[in-house]
């Protein structure tokens, strides 16, 4: 059983996902001496994209240097079904609050979390295969021992460039959805263990020393 | 108080998303003092002569350090409608070249002549990289003397570097192609393509020449330097491609882990060549002289050099392996060390020549390529610079023991110690440089205060012009222990290298103009009185003077459309940084410029009917605007009288002439003197 309130913010945290359209997941930034404005790419949902107009094609050329794939978002499968998954999050959220059901907002939380941590490692692994599944035969620059994984946050020096990584706007979103959804979980817990406790004829006075 | 804990959780993932945009910013190393270190007050001189190539302007540009400031461009290699070079008649043939004439070429690498293994301010050497050419450069006069075509070869790179006394100075061929030159499929690359070194007689003005050509394996030959002290007698010259690809160079030559340092004992090959070991092979070839007394260039062509195999001067030519892809390779002011910069190389390989030497001794080979030995790479190697920065290209030395060494790909200035090969320190450079240059920082003494590095981009240095930017010049203090940016300023081209010496070498040596009683040229106009019109078929000339402020004659008729107009303007003052200019109206090609007591012509083409005016075009006095004159053009067969008018002041002049001494004492600047 949810509070008004509480169903409130599940119709909110459905919303949030809807970030995702508009906002990037993550960003990352490359800086070197002869790049001082920079080049970077943002990760959406749906596609990545340069941060100013042909920065992915700049960062694709450089990379041949180092036998880097080539980062086509066309070639990657993960794109095309991420916003079907987070849509559907989205209107499950919805369903909570429509149902009233505090065990299908549990399966939410679950579900998001496993979802966010697999989405998480499957975009580590994508960087992990960038940098390290390198075309030898087809690099010039060849430095024994060295990779070019990029980092999933913060920075990490890459020969002449740093490369700086963040969440995106939407990733933030999501974050704030989930969080909303952990606080309804957690505010209404109390509630719940009050109204069983009621039914079970336990004394109402210690459900009230229950802050809420 | 739910609300505000939900409130503070999304404060706090604001607050982070703000904290991980900010994206850290470069780090200039500018102290206080370095304004008034390139400060050089109005009125005083620079402290020294900095030389640099144009890059593709193909000229050379001259600026005063410390300040930066540009003093001049001289033309070499392009036409420069500036001063007319190129374009007026007593230049125009120091562009000719077996391919005809060409207006333009890629100016790489600056080299001061010298003796003794020094500096020595006679003259100024630069390569054409396009056709491959040398030229030599007065510095009196600071004007292009001669100039020689390079036969059997192509991107004249590895060029011009000398000899320590200037007996030689060399190119070598990026390109390597069939030699001789002939039409077969590219994909028979290793069957016909090779590359030349060449020797240049260089030591005498107007006699420049090959002395010989060595006949090398089809690699690229990047650059070379000669050495000195315990390694004199030895020239050095990078290669890369031994892969001897001929397509994607860019992967297909970088294959290699190592490439080679080719050695070659160039007192050895003057040896063989004396003793008939060369073959005389036929070869075309221009040789272009502008002789300094008429003032007039002239082309002879040439048709054979000496060429010289390896396998027929044994112990010539050795290969030193050298990681990976080298670029420069440079001696250090002992002669003792050979760095290679290895542009995809991680370390900065150091040979010894003592080694070296050691190595040929012993028969420290690893087989031979097309006759050539190829040395044990540990068996030369002195030491390796490790973790120098990403991309080393060049290297010079301030004579204190240090080296500093331009890392292209991490844009910096790497200093490092000669014998223990530890770094020192660094500095950014903006951006992306390539050769830098210490004065005399290639020679036995370099004068290690400053050092300049040649950037190839400056992307968010200056004001932005579109989107074609200025290459820069960045002026380091390298008189400490730690190097300080003083300065950074835009170039003209780009300052592919540089040479630079103290100013005291040259600067009084400068002429400050050219004596009339001593111009040379068939067609100087010493006095009004000497000018005039005259017609030999279709070539009409005009002898003029030019002196403040006007031209004489100044009216000219007679001229019929399909004539061609020849003016011979003689600028008769003798008085210093007094220069006229000389253009007419419809010209198609570039105004003459005249120093004072020089002689140039114009060759002007009427196409029309009609009066066309002429005018000075260097402001020369206050009445500038009134130097000006008219020729008129009539239709062909006018039959209008060749006229050309003398003012009654040329009777005077007559006498003024007469009274000059044919031999003149000199006056240039300091001690004084003139041509």
């Amino acid at each position: 059983m949810l509070t008004r309130r509480a169903r409130l913010l599940m119709v909110v945290a459905a919303m949030l996902p809807a970030a995702v359209a508009f906002w990037p997941l993550w960003e990352v930034r490359l800086l070197a001496p002869q790049y001082p404005e920079g080049l970077g790419m943002r990760i959406f949902a749906y596609t990545v994209t340069g941060v100013k107009p042909h920065d992915l094609d700049n960062i694709n050329g450089l990379n041949h240097y180092i036998g880097m794939m080539p980062i086509r978002p066309d070639a990657i499968p993960e794109l095309r079904y991420m916003p079907w998954i987070l849509g559907a999050l989205a209107l499950t959220a919805l369903l909570v609050a429509v149902f009233n059901s505090r065990r299908l907002l549990g399966v939410w939380i679950v579900a998001f979390a496993l979802l966010g941590v697999t989405g998480l490692w499957d975009f580590w692994r994508w960087e992990y295969n960038y940098g390290h599944k390198l075309d030898i035969e087809n690099a010039i620059i060849i430095i024994p021992g060295m990779t070019y994984q990029p980092p999933l946050i913060g920075s990490r020096q890459l020969l002449n460039f740093t490369a700086t990584a963040w969440p995106g706007v939407a990733a933030f979103s999501l974050g704030a959805g989930f969080l909303i959804a952990v606080l309804v979980w957690w505010t209404s817990r109390a509630r719940s263990a009050s109204s069983l406790a009621t039914r079970v004829g336990a004394d109402p006075r210690h459900s009230a020393q229950v802050p809420v | 108080m739910r609300r505000d804990r939900v409130g503070s959780v999304i404060m706090l993932l604001g607050a982070l998303a703000v904290l991980s945009c900010k994206a850290p910013a470069p780090q200039e190393m500018i102290s206080g003092d370095a304004a008034k270190a390139v400060y050089v007050a109005p009125g005083q001189y620079d402290e020294f002569y900095a030389f640099l190539s144009g890059g593709f302007s193909g000229q050379v540009t001259v600026y005063g350090l410390p300040s930066g400031r540009l003093l001049k461009t001289i033309p070499v290699f392009s036409q420069f409608p500036e001063s007319g070079y190129g374009y007026n008649e007593e230049t125009k043939s120091m562009l000719e070249t077996t391919f005809g004439s060409l207006p333009w070429d890629d100016t790489h690498h600056t080299e001061l002549s010298q003796s003794d293994g020094v500096p020595d301010g006679r003259w100024l050497f630069i390569n054409a990289n396009n056709t491959p050419r040398v030229a030599r450069i007065d510095l009196t006069r600071f004007e292009t003397d001669e100039i020689l075509q390079i036969p059997n070869a192509a991107g004249g790179h590895a060029s011009p570097f000398t000899t320590g006394n200037t007996e030689y100075i060399v190119s070598a061929t990026r390109f390597s192609v069939p030699i001789p030159n002939v039409d077969v499929p590219i994909a028979e690359y290793t069957k016909h393509f090779k590359g030349t070194l060449s020797f240049i007689r260089a030591d005498v003005p107007g006699k420049m020449d090959i002395a010989f050509q060595i006949l090398m394996p089809g690699y690229d030959y990047d650059l070379g330097h000669a050495g000195k002290g315990p390694s004199d007698g030895w020239f050095f010259f990078t290669t890369y491609n031994s892969e001897q690809a001929f397509t994607k160079l860019e992967l297909n030559a970088s294959k290699n882990d190592k490439d080679y340092i080719a050695a070659v004992n160039w007192k050895l090959a003057e040896q063989c060549v004396r003793d008939g070991k060369a073959k005389a092979f036929p070869s075309r070839y221009a040789h272009n002289y502008f002789d300094p007394d008429t003032r007039q260039a002239r082309v002879e062509y040439r048709t054979s050099v000496q060429m010289l195999a390896p396998a027929a001067c044994p112990d010539m030519v050795f290969l030193l392996p050298t990681p990976k892809s080298p670029h420069g390779v440079d001696v250090d002011p002992t002669g003792e060390y050979i760095v290679g910069g290895g542009k995809l190389a991680t370390v900065i390989p150091v040979h010894s020549v003592t080694k070296l030497k050691a190595a040929i001794a012993a028969r420290a080979f690893d087989g031979d390529i097309d006759g050539i030995p190829v040395l044990k790479y540990n068996a030369t190697l002195a030491g390796e610079v490790q973790k120098p920065g990403l991309g080393p290209l060049h290297t010079e030395f301030d004579g204190k023991g240090n080296a500093y060494t331009t890392m292209f790909i991490s844009s910096e200035v790497v200093k490092w110690k000669l014998g223990t090969w530890e770094v020192l320190d660094r500095a950014p450079a903006y951006y992306s440089p390539g050769h830098l240059m210490i004065p005399g920082g290639d020679s036995r003494k370099p004068f290690g205060k400053y050092l300049l590095a040649l950037n190839k981009i400056t992307k968010d240095r200056y004001l932005p012009t579109g989107g074609e930017l200025a290459q820069s010049a960045q002026l380091f203090d390298i008189s400490g222990d730690k190097m300080k940016l003083l300065l950074d300023f835009p170039t003209q081209g780009e300052p592919h290298y540089a040479q630079a010496l103290p100013a005291s070498t040259i600067r009084d040596k400068q002429v400050k103009f050219f004596s009339l009683a001593n111009n040379k040229s068939p067609w100087v106009t010493r006095a009004e009185s000497e000018g005039g019109i005259t017609r030999k078929g279709k070539a009409v000339h005009v002898k003029m003077i030019a002196i403040r402020s006007h031209f004489a004659p100044d009216n000219l008729e007679g001229v019929e459309v399909g004539d061609s107009v020849y003016f011979h303007v003689t600028n008769v003052e003798q008085d210093w940084d007094i220069l006229h200019g000389f253009a007419v109206l419809g010209m198609t090609n570039a105004e003459l410029i005249l120093q004072p007591g020089e002689t140039r012509t114009l060759l002007w083409l009427p196409r029309a009917p009609g009066i066309f005016p002429f005018y000075c075009t260097d402001f020369c006095s206050a009445l500038h605007q009134e130097m000006q004159g008219y020729i008129r053009v009539s239709a062909p067969g006018s039959h209008v009288p060749l006229t050309a008018n003398v003012s009654r002041k040329a009777a005077t002049q007559i006498g003024r002439l007469q009274a000059v001494p044919t031999a003149q004492a000199p006056h240039q600047h300091g001690t004084g003197g003139e041509r």
